[in-house]
Formats: C-alpha cells, sequence, structure tokens
C-alpha cells in the first residue's frame, strides 16, 4: 500500500498538492508550539523553555511508532521509505555549523518561514541569511567537493550499526526521551521564564 | 482572544508526529524546509545568470535532477504550506504581528545582525549536513538513520557548547 507515491497509487501532481497540505500541517503545528518565537527556540539551551526537546522528541517517536506498526500491519514497505545516507565527515561538521547557526540567529529554516510569516522580522531576516549561506556554498562548491562526498557508508540505521531489531532501539529512543522530558521539566522549574 | 497562548508541547509532539508520519505513508519521505531554499537559490541564479548555473557543478547537478523545472520540487510545495498553515495559527491566535523579537538586553539592531549571520550559517550548514534540523535531524531519527540521528547531535550539541557565549542575546 504505502508509501502511495512511490507505488504509483497516487499522481506526481496528487503528490505535489498533498505536500502543501502536509505542509499546512507542518506549520499549523509549529507555529502553534510557539516555534515562530526565536526566544522560546533558544530556550532549550538554556533551560528556561525546553518546548523544542519536548515537540521535537516527542514527533520523533510518534513518527517512528507509527512506521514501525505501519510496517508490522503491512500497510507501508519501509524499504521503500527514504532513509538519509550518512556521510560522516559532512553529517557531524553540517551539523556543527547548523548548531552554530541556530544559537546564534535562534532559529532553523523551518521555524524561521514560520516566523516570518506571523511578521517576525528578524525571522525574515534570518531566511535572507539562508539564501545567502546556500548561495556561498554553491559558488564555492568545487571548494569542498570532496569534503562533502567523504566518509560515506551508505544508508545505515542505527540499529544495524548497533546490531539490534528496530524495536529494541525504539524502545531505548522512547526511555531516553522521557528521561529527558523528566529533565526539560525539571529545568523549567529551575530556571525562570517568561512568557514571550 | 486571549493571546500567546500555546499548545500542549506534548500534544504538539504528537500532532507533529502525525505530519511526518503522513509524509512519510503518502511520499515516502520526510518533512524538510532547506531543500525548498536550495531550489528557490538554484532557481534565482538560473534565471539571473543561466550560463554560470550550466556551467557550476552545485546548479547543473539540481537542473537535471529536476527536468520538469527546480521548482517543481516536494519540498518547494510543502514549504508553501508551511507559511500558510503558519500564518492561519498565527492569525487564530492573535499573534500576528510585525515585530523584532529579541531579549531587552540587546538592540533590535543586534538581534538583526544576529539572525542574518546565524541564517547564513545554518544555510551553509544545511547543504553541507544534507538537511536542516527537518529533513535530516527529525525525519533522519523517525527512519532510525544513523547520519540523521549524529547530525542531529551534533546540531543541539554544538547549540549546548557555545550557549555560554551568546547568553546575553538570549537571557
Amino acid at each position: 500500500m504505502g508509501p502511495l507515491s512511490v507505488n504509483e497509487i497516487i499522481s506526481s501532481n496528487t503528490n505535489f498538492f498533498l505536500a502543501f497540505l502536509i505542509g499546512i500541517g507542518f506549520g499549523f503545528v509549529l507555529e502553534s508550539s510557539g516555534f515562530s518565537s526565536s526566544r522560546k527556540l533558544a530556550g532549550v539551551f538554556y533551560g528556561y523553555d525546553t518546548v523544542v526537546l519536548k515537540v521535537f522528541f516527542t514527533a520523533a517517536i510518534t513518527a517512528m511508532l507509527g512506521l514501525l506498526f505501519f510496517s508490522l500491519f503491512g500497510w507501508v514497505d519501509l524499504s521503500l521509505v527514504y532513509v538519509n545516507p550518512t556521510f560522516w565527515h559532512s553529517a557531524i561538521s553540517g551539523g556543527v555549523i547548523m548548531g552554530a547557526g541556530f544559537i546564534i540567529g535562534g532559529f532553523c529554516p523551518g521555524t524561521s518561514v514560520c516566523g516570518a510569516a506571523i511578521g517576525k522580522i528578524d525571522a525574515l531576516v534570518f531566511v535572507g541569511g539562508l539564501f545567502l549561506g546556500i548561495f556561498i556554498f554553491g559558488e564555492g562548491y568545487p571548494l569542498w567537493e570532496d569534503f562533502y562526498k567523504a566518509g560515506f557508508a551508505g544508508f545505515p540505521k542505527l540499529n544495524e550499526v548497533l546490531g539490534i531489531s528496530q524495536g529494541i532501539l525504539a524502545l531505548l529512543i522512547v526511555l531516553m526521551a522521557l528521561a529527558m522530558f523528566w529533565v526539560g521539566e525539571w529545568a523549567e522549574q529551575k530556571f525562570p521564564r517568561e512568557e514571550y | 482572544m486571549k493571546q500567546n497562548k500555546y499548545l500542549n508541547p506534548y500534544l504538539g509532539g504528537v500532532l507533529l508526529g502525525l505530519v511526518l508520519l503522513s509524509a512519510n505513508f503518502i511520499s515516502g519521505r520526510g518533512l524538510g524546509a532547506s531543500g525548498a531554499f536550495k531550489s528557490m537559490v538554484v532557481s534565482s541564479v538560473n534565471m539571473v545568470a543561466p550560463a554560470h548555473a550550466g556551467n557550476a557543478t552545485f546548479y547543473k547537478e539540481n537542473i537535471h535532477e529536476h527536468p520538469e523545472g527546480v521548482m517543481k520540487s516536494w519540498l518547494v510545495f510543502q514549504v508553501l504550506g508551511v507559511v500558510v498553515g503558519a500564518f492561519i495559527s498565527g492569525a487564530l491566535a492573535g499573534r500576528l504581528k510585525f515585530k523584532v523579537e529579541h531579549s531587552p538586553k540587546i538592540t533590535s539592531k543586534r538581534r538583526l545582525i544576529f539572525a542574518l549571520a546565524g541564517g547564513v550559517l545554518f544555510g551553509f550548514g544545511s547543504q553541507l549536513g544534507r538537511g536542516c534540523t527537518s529533513g535530516s535531524a527529525l525525519s533522519g531519527m523517525a527512519v532510525l538513520s544513523l547520519g540523521g540521528i549524529v547530525t542531529m547531535a551534533a546540531i543541539f550539541g554544538t547549540g549546548y557548547a557555545l550557549a555560554y557565549f551568546f547568553r546575553k542575546n538570549w537571557i
């Protein structure tokens, strides 16, 4: 059955239309959760507001468990679902640069779109920065093309690397997330906060 | 209407997870954001300097991968939806307002300079890391991708490592 577009149950144009609807859901939930506010987002790094941690990990485990159950019920063929490739060098260095961008700019690309959509000028400027950053990457591409493509390790899943089943890894991730939620609730009690 | 009332974060997380699950079930892929900006940059360069876009590898490869047009991509449609969805949510909650949000300890100008610098870094990093917080970290984690989980750890780890140096901007 699923994924619908890969199995050609829906046409390419329907897929694009559904992408638009999925985007509306994505933007609506992010904004409703407070992800259009940079001060709320940055709170996760200081403990005064851990909404990022709670929403991010609840979403990740919901989708992860959903996919595993869908696969179990035969509703989706997991081998047809895109798994991000692993390139060691760029996965780590790209993540480090993005982490710096996060604490300096207060947004990530998706949340900056939400902020800009409700009139945050700082979010709009961040979006301008995104264009510039991508343009710089494109213009200088020959300089870092080798590094970008270095350390390719295929499309492994974490459970394959650890030698355990997907279900066991999912259970461990859920337990880890619950521990982090507990730390997050504790931090919000400990550090003063105001609603932005 | 009561302002600044946000959704319970755990409920928000479950809803976001269901949106992500729908993307995987319908389209066999996760959510994203930076990929749409890449399409817009490639499309702009191709419009302004087509000869350059046809020569430089970064643009050439992307144009080649999208024979029907760079902007006809799943993520472009999805990000257009994000703009609409966020606007609806902001409108319903009474949060539509032009403003520069910043800590009372810093000026608007300083906030905007840092927002620009952060955007440049995030834009560059998202290309190097093959996706941002949405496409690589969140969507990658949902399918248990090793690379996605490594990138997520690098993003949040660096954020915590640098938090002390930029604390004045936020607290």
